[in-house]
């Protein structure tokens, strides 16, 4: 197969980090291509280099077999390339049609060519097999559509290559089927596509080649076909590792209860929710999506009104009505979206670190810088936080180190019983393990914690017992050693199925 | 020096700083008298009144917020100032102490009110303050019955002409309002907390605090510096008028953005604030000494406030070319 875009020892330093030392990467035409590597290993900046956002401080790039070298998106967009990026570019009052052509809507003298774009556009959609008419405003789709949206855009132009950026992370498994059902089909149709995904599974779904980076640099390319998940692991990561998930048979949760809820009710829920958290415990929540797992746990914290239920934290009663409550009965809550709940992107990581616990950093009103320093370097050092300074702004720290940036405020903190929504969602398989380990020290220091996943191997991997909440009531409650798939799914599928 | 430390003296205040210096050689060049001691005297006393309400504003607009009322507040607390002083029935000290306290106090009430209504009902401080602006606008001209006061006892008129070697004594307290501004917001809890609200809202709230708190106080603090800016006037032109005030709130935003603070809140400083304030200062005055009309002043400094933010965007850019 020919070779539609090639990329020779591409370096590209930021001040304080080399975030691409030399990278080399070939797609075919026709071919699906999967970039995989740690947060920080420089998956973004070498998309971000192909697409025209940063300039390469050295090396080659051919498209085509002809030099390529886009100073800006729009350049990289009219060579052909295109991206789906995880988080949607789309204008969610226009229709599906104006979202397609939005920087190229067909014209007839001044006025929009209406027949015109909507006939492209259908073509458009029915190439990816999206049921929908394109007069449809984008507001009203779901999550999957929207994507499928986003492929069309990329498509409607001349695309050579269409990079997919984590495309899974918000879709249940039918809809991902779906997706790379659409992605064969581009291959088909000789796009070169590369794909970026934590979810090595999807690799062998939909990929022919994989090309793992380290430290910005390439470790090596293999054939899907072969290659087995640790033998990437240990590619991505450096060693190899034994086990997915630490898990202790000697750190045993303690008769105590540390917290307690009882006919916890908040608006938009039907049932009363009721449980209790044990000293030295990990309790995973699980259920579909809409089960008001989320909901529930910032009820819990104060960040959402509730309308009626009683709280108890080591037997005595708490009334809980804002996060500031919380926080001083011993509650923490780290938020699944940390860009925009967890962190003060614009702040500086030392700023972030103290945020949740000013009282400790200061004295008589009064910021104590050193102090602020002490626990900041502190918390870098312990949890491996990768930052040229502490006063980097948060904005700056990739995906997994802004999660540990999170984690820094709340261990600063230091409170008894910590929740924690999705904790590792985006990130990648060796900050993940280290997360776990994290975990099991706060608990093996007899705090109690309660996570929220999506992800059903992570919590029967970590926990000691896990509540399923099915449509807003706990529909189960399954103790560590009658884990397994099909009891969680079961319970979570309960109130739907009435 | 490095790059990086230019860089970021370049995003401080250093860079309006140096926008202020051009403009000062300017007029040393052009205007005539611009660079005499009596002129800088002239400038500093015009600037200190604007400055200390604009160090409140900045207070209001690093959270995101806005206060239009300040005007018609600073004449509301220059009218009840301006009754408690002229009563005879009181030695002069406890007038005088008396009547800095209601105006004092007058402007932390206006100040809580916009604060409290803004937070407690989520209505835009735009709005809740706009309405402050007529409501105490009609206030001070039904409590003064429309009539200016004076005849202020003599001790306290004295003081406001008097300087230090060529600094007026106003001009020195309105720094010091500055550098409290200053230590408040770079240095103490409340000040982390008013840049980290200005930043993201729900991600301070979700760490424990309450914002409620701190946005109705930054309310009280900007109604606070008002109430002193009026005791100042009173100091400078020993009247209190229920009319004077008008489009004070314009020239107190417009030093705040010359100044560097954004817009959209959780970046800025006092300290730009008062450099923003002296080049509105110092525009007026020297357009005024090179010969330029008041109409032609009034389209140059609007002029030059549009200018001050686009080259603030420029030296946005700058800073981040030399990172």
């Amino acid at each position: 197969m020919p070779t539609v875009l090639e990329i020779r020892a591409l370096s590209k330093s930021f001040p304080g980090v080399q975030a691409l030392a030399g990278v080399d990467l070939t797609v075919e035409r026709g071919e699906c291509h999967a970039l995989l590597g740690e947060n920080g290993a420089g998956k973004s900046t070498l998309i971000k280099a192909v697409c025209g956002f940063h300039r390469a401080d050295s090396g080659t790039m051919l498209l085509d077999g002809a030099t390529y070298d886009p100073a800006t998106p729009h350049d990289a967009m009219s060579a052909g390339i295109r991206v789906v990026y995880q988080e949607f570019n789309l204008l969610s009052y226009l229709s599906i049609a104006e979202n397609i052509f939005f920087d190229r809507l067909p014209r007839n003298g001044v006025f929009v060519d209406y027949p015109r774009l909507y006939r492209e556009a259908q073509n458009v959609l029915d190439r990816i097999g999206l049921d929908a008419s394109p007069r449809t405003p984008v507001e009203l789709l779901g999550v999957a559509q929207m994507q499928l949206v986003e492929i069309a855009k990329a498509l409607s132009a001349d695309c050579k290559v269409l990079i997919f950026d984590e495309p899974t992370a918000t879709l249940s498994p039918k809809d991902s089927g779906r997706l790379f059902d659409i992605i064969r089909q581009l291959k088909s149709e000789g796009i070169g596509i590369i794909y970026i995904s934590h979810h090595l599974n999807e690799i062998y779904e939909v990929a022919d080649r994989l090309t793992v980076l380290r430290n910005g640099e390439t470790i090596g390319t293999r054939n899907v076909d072969g290659t087995t998940i640790p033998e990437i692991v240990k590619m991505m990561v450096g060693r190899s590792m034994e086990s997915e998930y630490p898990f202790s048979e000697d750190v045993r949760p303690n008769e105590k209860v540390i917290f307690e809820t009882r006919n916890l009710q908040f608006k938009g829920s039907a049932h009363k929710v009721s449980f209790q958290l044990h000293e030295g415990e990990l309790l995973g929540i699980s259920g579909l999506v809409g089960s008001r797992r989320t909901e529930t746990l910032r009820a819990l914290f104060g960040a959402d009104p509730k309308i009626a239920g009683e709280v108890f934290i080591h037997g005595e009663r708490f009334d809980i009505r804002s996060p500031r409550d919380a926080v001083a009965a011993g509650l923490s809550l780290l938020t699944e979206d940390r860009k925009s709940q967890g962190l003060i992107l614009d702040m500086p990581l030392f700023q972030n670190t103290t945020m949740a616990a000013l009282d400790k950093a200061s004295a008589h009103g009064f910021m104590d810088r050193r102090e602020e320093r002490r626990a900041t370097e502190q918390y870098v050092a312990e949890l491996s936080i990768k930052t040229p300074s502490i006063q980097q702004l948060c904005r700056n720290l990739s995906g997994g180190n802004q999660q540990k940036a999170v984690l820094a405020k709340w261990l600063y903190r230091d409170s008894r019983i910590i929740f924690f929504d999705e904790p590792t969602r985006g990130i990648d398989v060796g900050a993940k393990y280290e997360i776990y380990l994290l975990l099991w020290d706060l608990i093996a220091g007899g705090k109690g914690v309660l996570i929220v996943s999506s992800d059903l191997n992570e919590l029967m991997g970590v926990c000691h017992r896990i509540l399923v909440f099915s449509n807003g009531k706990i529909a189960g409650e399954i103790a560590r050693k009658d884990f397994s798939q099909e009891k969680i799914l079961g319970y979570a599928y309960q109130e739907y199925l009435k | 020096m490095n790059k990086k430390r230019l860089s970021y003296l370049l995003m401080g205040e250093a860079g309006i700083g140096i926008i202020l210096i051009l403009l000062c050689g300017v007029f040393t060049v052009f205007g005539r008298n611009f660079a005499t001691g009596g002129n800088m005297t002239n400038i500093l006393t015009q600037i200190s009144i604007n400055t200390v309400i604009a160090v409140g504003m900045t207070f209001v607009i690093l959270l995101g917020g806005i206060d239009l009322s300040v005007g018609s507040v600073l004449s509301l607390c220059t009218i009840l100032a301006g009754l408690v002083i002229t009563n005879k029935d009181m030695p002069v000290w406890l007038a005088i102490s008396l009547a800095i306290l209601a105006g004092l106090g007058g402007g932390m009430a206006c100040g809580l009110f916009n604060g409290l209504v803004s937070e407690i009902w989520k209505i835009p401080a735009f709005v809740v303050t706009l309405g402050m602006l007529n409501m105490a606008r009609g206030a001070v001209l039904l409590i003064s019955d429309s009539r200016t006061i004076f005849n202020f006892p003599r001790s306290f008129n004295v003081l406001g002409s008097v300087t230090f070697w060529g600094v007026p004594l106003i001009f020195t307290f309105s720094v010091v309002i500055v550098f409290i501004g200053y230590v408040t917001l770079r240095f103490t809890v409340f000040g982390r907390m008013i840049y980290a609200i200005g930043n993201n809202e729900e991600a301070a709230r979700l760490s424990g605090h309450n914002i409620r708190f701190y946005k109705v106080t930054a309310y009280v603090i900007c109604g606070a510096t008002v109430g002193i800016a009026a005791i100042l006037y009173m100091l400078r032109l020993n009247i209190a008028s229920p009319i004077l005030g008008n489009g004070f709130e314009l020239n107190a935003i417009a030093a705040v953005v010359i100044g560097g603070t954004s817009m959209s809140g959780g970046k800025g400083s006092p300290i730009g604030t008062l450099i923003g304030a002296a080049i509105m200062g110092v525009l007026n005055n020297g357009l005024l000494l090179i010969g330029m009309g008041d109409f032609a002043r009034q389209v140059v400094t609007g002029f030059i406030i549009v200018l001050a933010v686009v080259l603030d965007t420029y030296r946005a850019g700058l800073s981040r070319m030399l990172e």
